[in-house]
């Protein structure tokens, strides 16, 4: 006997590789994309995995994939679809606004008819680590909102998760329908086979406009911060232990 | 003229650091707006109103105080839902937060509820005619982004640290106010809190962080870094990736890109090789203090100060020497 099928909408975002060196685009206001590897943002692939688990437990079910982006989002789609999701959703922009509940309303119009009982994001993602989109979401749609979750099960209409605190975490319980974002934890996102790849191509991708709204946040300017100063280093082993107490007591001054 | 709300979030009864911290940014940008009033939220079981004294020397004019027995909790439905109604009675130019856990869940909340453009994680926030002007370390703190926000309300969570707390005397007029929605009625019920440690400052808010690394090469050696912090006294314990994900240390201590960001006076680093992943979390640390066998370690570009050494022979001397230092004075 298993559980009742699941409906789960996971909302990703396509990010650049965050061990990537970066440089400002010529307009002032970007990066420079010129070169960066970009993916399916990190916390965002831990959601991918953990409602295609959740759907390998309980049978049946269906994983949704949704992104608001330009067309290169495609690739990022195909990929968690080559992952074990069933189809997938762009809701098409030209560039991604930095404006977290413009993207939201835009999400929330795409899901509130959807009948999903469960909607999922990462925590956050790398480029802005603001974790807006997900809990405005949920607002927008009046469903509870549980967010940081290292945990995540499903059964008889409930959720139930680990949610991480600063230096603590909570277990709690939820009805569905609700939105959960992931942090780490869950389990590290499955390689898409060959087999998974090629079934991806044959899955439906829809694409249509985001119903964005007023978009009322926008990059005035993006540059790289100061460098630090070059590191250096004082002395070797046990030895160099009172200079660096002087150091820290006369010239750092924290000791 | 436009006032300004400010959530001041508490831990038990105790405010928090970052709270000040959001008060000062919340005092300042007031000002800029024209002299407005600062107003402040506190929330929490009965006694936390004992905060409003603290909240007025350092800005706030009007302290809104509400107590109730489940709000022992952090009620996040509850409390976002007081925050807009108060939000809502009008001439507020933002609401402030904290960029906290706490504050992570309410701003987005606050920005749905009261229809307002949010920025978050903010370490400078101006005011340039009609604009709300912010800056934002994005990409793991490797492009700092400058956002303008328009709109008559605003929301706005400030990064820990980035702000210091200043003083700015008031006598706070002090008003309670009930929640808006029952705290103890919230659709996510918690079962158990699992306690971290105890007996240590938060990641967030410690002055001073020892952090291990792999290079402690046991489990057991981590022992190193839970005495040199406590010689330091304040000092906060955290890890790297590697020693959270082999279980040597919970998923909560980890600092990294994908574990806490934090910016303390002073970071020592143990046994740490400095992959990209972990100083995300913690380049922009005041100083930067690391200890490595291995000479080329990407650490020791990022280290104010760095020793080349066997950790376990290198971090009891430091242990000794930093309990002597502060033995004599």
């Amino acid at each position: 006997m298993g559980a009742p099928a699941v409906k789960i909408a996971v909302c990703i975002k396509r990010t650049p590789d965050s061990e990537s060196r970066f440089r400002i685009a010529s307009s002032g206001v970007a990066i420079d994309e010129a070169g960066l590897k970009f993916d399916i943002d990190d916390f965002a692939g831990y959601a991918v995995e953990a409602a295609l688990q959740i759907n390998e437990k309980g049978g049946g079910g269906e994983t949704v994939v949704v992104a608001v982006g330009p067309d290169s989002v495609q690739e990022s789609l195909r990929k968690a679809m080559s992952m074990g999701a069933d189809r997938a959703v762009q809701l098409k922009v030209d560039s991604v606004p930095a404006d977290g509940l413009a993207v939201a309303k835009a999400l929330a119009a795409e899901l509130k008819d959807g009948g999903y009982d469960l909607i999922l994001f990462g925590k956050h993602a790398f480029d802005t680590s603001a974790g807006v989109v997900g809990t405005a979401t949920a607002e927008l749609l009046g469903l509870p909102c549980v967010t940081a979750v290292s945990q995540l099960d499903v059964a008889s209409g409930r959720g139930s998760a680990r949610r991480e605190l600063e230096g603590a975490a909570e277990l709690v319980e939820f009805p569905l329908p609700a939105v959960v974002t992931i942090d780490e934890g869950v389990a590290r996102p499955r390689y898409p086979s060959l087999k998974g790849i090629m079934a991806a191509k044959k899955k439906p991708l829809e694409s249509k406009p985001a119903q964005l709204g007023a978009v009322r946040v926008s990059v005035q300017k993006a540059e790289l911060p100061p460098e630090r100063p070059a590191g250096r280093i004082i002395g070797e082993g046990a030895s160099a232990v009172p200079e660096l107490v002087r150091l820290l007591q006369s010239e750092a001054k924290v000791l | 003229m436009a006032n300004v709300l400010v959530y001041a979030e508490t831990r038990g009864a105790a405010l928090r650091k970052l709270a000040l911290e959001a008060v000062t940014a919340a005092r300042a940008l007031a000002d800029a707006s024209g002299g407005g009033e600062v107003h402040a939220l506190v929330a929490g079981p009965s006694g936390v109103g004992a905060a409003s004294e603290q909240l007025g020397a350092y800005g706030a004019d009007v302290v809104y105080v509400v107590e109730h027995a489940a709000l022992s909790n952090f009620e996040r439905e509850s409390i976002a839902a007081t925050l807009a109604d108060r939000a809502k009675q009008g001439g507020y130019r933002a609401v402030v937060l904290g960029f906290s856990t706490q504050g992570r869940d309410l701003g987005p909340r606050l920005a749905v509820k009261l229809d307002a453009p949010i920025a978050s994680d903010v370490t400078e926030i101006n005011v340039a005619g009609d604009a709300i002007v912010v800056k934002h370390p994005g990409y793991a703190n490797k492009v700092l982004v400058t956002l303008t926000l328009s709109g008559s309300l605003v929301v706005l969570s400030v990064r820990p640290g980035a702000i210091t707390a200043k003083q700015a005397a008031r006598s706070a007029r002090v008003e309670s106010i009930q929640p808006a929605v029952d705290p103890s009625a919230s659709r996510v019920v918690v079962k158990q809190v699992v306690e971290g440690a105890k007996g240590r400052p938060d990641l967030g808010e410690a002055p001073v962080i020892v952090a291990g690394g792999r290079g402690l090469k046991a489990a057991e050696n981590f022992k190193l870094v839970e005495e040199l912090a406590d010689a330091f006294g304040n000092a906060a314990v955290g890890a790297t990736r590697a020693v959270t994900d082999d279980g040597w240390r919970p998923h909560s201590d980890q600092i990294g890109q994908t574990g806490r960001q934090v910016s303390p006076q002073l970071y020592v680093a143990i046994g740490i090789s400095g992959a990209i992943q972990h100083l995300a979390g913690m380049r922009t640390s005041k100083t930067i203090v690391a200890i490595n066998k291995d000479k080329d370690a990407p650490i020791f570009k990022v280290a104010d100060y760095g020793i080349v050494g066997d950790v376990l022979e290198v971090v009891p001397a430091l242990t000794t020497a930093v309990k002597a230092a502060r033995a004599s004075h």
